[in-house]
């Protein structure tokens, strides 16, 4: 039997899925702050955007925003298979493209910066 | 000792006179200390000695006597009476087909588990003369825990995978592939990936991890399943982005 190209999405996936796990409740938790009108000084909005400002942080920035929204897509895949919706290729298409059209906008704007 | 009256509510289907399946209450006293399969060997005894299933060790080694125990995999000889309440329900391993009564026709799972070579295959011949194949306790430890599968089945009854996709190669047949692609004297990974790097193979798994949850042995298929997917995403990227590494 021929092999599997399934570690493309795999790959992305199970790299998205170590990123979200470490990164995303650190994030939750520094947006939450400013939002609840705590700002410390290294939060201040000069500094965020002196980060990502830098090459070093659009590219840091991006692969976070990138492989999760990649992860979040293929789990929603896996999960709407097992929810028993057999339309696998119409799904996958609609995920996808939705985790690339984000991570567009994510790039769109970093570049911007 | 104590006695309780136990109510088995068990699937019963005999293939030359049943049409479909149906469930037959028996009432039996039981000992406190028995498992489920006491039960069922105690109505075949003494109530209806037609009732077929499969047992042989009692004591969770052979892995013949699995059945769905309330709806949960279970092997019927580590099921206690104790740990249930009021009816207790009996039926064949989910995700195969009845032969009769609580016997399931088990060929699926045995022809998938051929298919991944489940022995070892040694990277390289060495007469007798030349010794063992010697091997530290790192080496072993690498692979021993997958080696405790008793090929029960639990785990496929319990994979909704398996359920949905009746092609998957499954949680056990797979731990045992990786468990010789563990051994530090195996020489057969690239065949066996042949099969379980295929679409049918690891990638049809979406790490529900029900089969860890059921396995009586603790071998920890859905881990193993895991371990194979890091290891073909590193092969396929491998193969396709260096080429210079393919032989």
């Amino acid at each position: 039997m021929a092999k599997s190209n399934k570690p493309i999405v795999w790959g992305l996936f199970a790299a998205g899925g170590t990123v979200t796990a470490f990164v995303i409740p650190a994030l939750v938790l520094l947006t939450l702050l400013p939002a609840l009108g705590v700002v410390p000084e290294l939060l201040a909005y000069d500094n965020l955007r002196a980060f990502a400002g830098h090459w070093l942080g659009k590219l840091v920035l991006f692969a976070i925003i990138f492989l999760s929204l990649w992860h979040a897509a293929h789990r929603l895949r896996v999960t709407l298979h097992d929810f028993g919706v057999r339309a696998d290729l119409l799904v996958a298409i609609a995920v996808y493209l939705a985790a690339a059209t984000g991570s567009l906008a994510a790039a769109y704007y970093l570049l911007r910066l | 000792m104590s006695q309780r009256q136990i109510e088995l509510e068990v699937l019963r289907y005999n293939p030359e006179t049943d049409t479909e399946p149906h469930f037959q209450r028996y009432s039996v006293l039981c000992e406190d200390e028995w498992v489920v399969l006491d039960a069922l060997n105690h109505v075949k005894a003494t109530i209806d000695p037609t009732l077929s299933y499969r047992w042989s060790c009692h004591m969770a080694v052979c892995g013949s006597c699995g059945m769905m125990i309330n709806g949960e995999p279970k092997l019927s000889c580590k099921a206690f009476l104790r740990d249930y309440e009021g009816v207790i329900r009996v039926e064949p391993l989910a995700h195969f087909p009845i032969q009769r009564d609580l016997v399931t026709v088990i060929d699926d799972f045995v022809t998938k588990l051929r298919r991944v070579k489940p022995y070892l295959i040694p990277k390289e011949e060495k007469s007798i003369e030349a010794g063992e194949y010697l091997q530290t306790p790192a080496e072993l430890k690498k692979y021993k825990q997958y080696t405790l599968c008793i090929n029960c089945m639990l785990c496929y009854a319990a994979c909704p995978e398996y359920g949905l996709v009746p092609k998957f190669i499954g949680p056990a047949a797979i731990s045992l592939a990786h468990r010789y692609n563990q051994d530090s004297r195996d020489g057969g990974r690239e065949a066996r990936q042949q099969e379980i790097a295929a679409t049918e193979g690891v990638w049809e798994c979406s790490f529900v991890g029900a089969c860890s949850e059921v396995c009586p042995e603790h071998v920890d298929p859905a881990g193993a399943l895991q371990q194979v997917k890091i290891k073909s995403t590193i092969d396929w990227y491998q193969e396709h982005l260096m080429p210079w590494r393919n032989k």
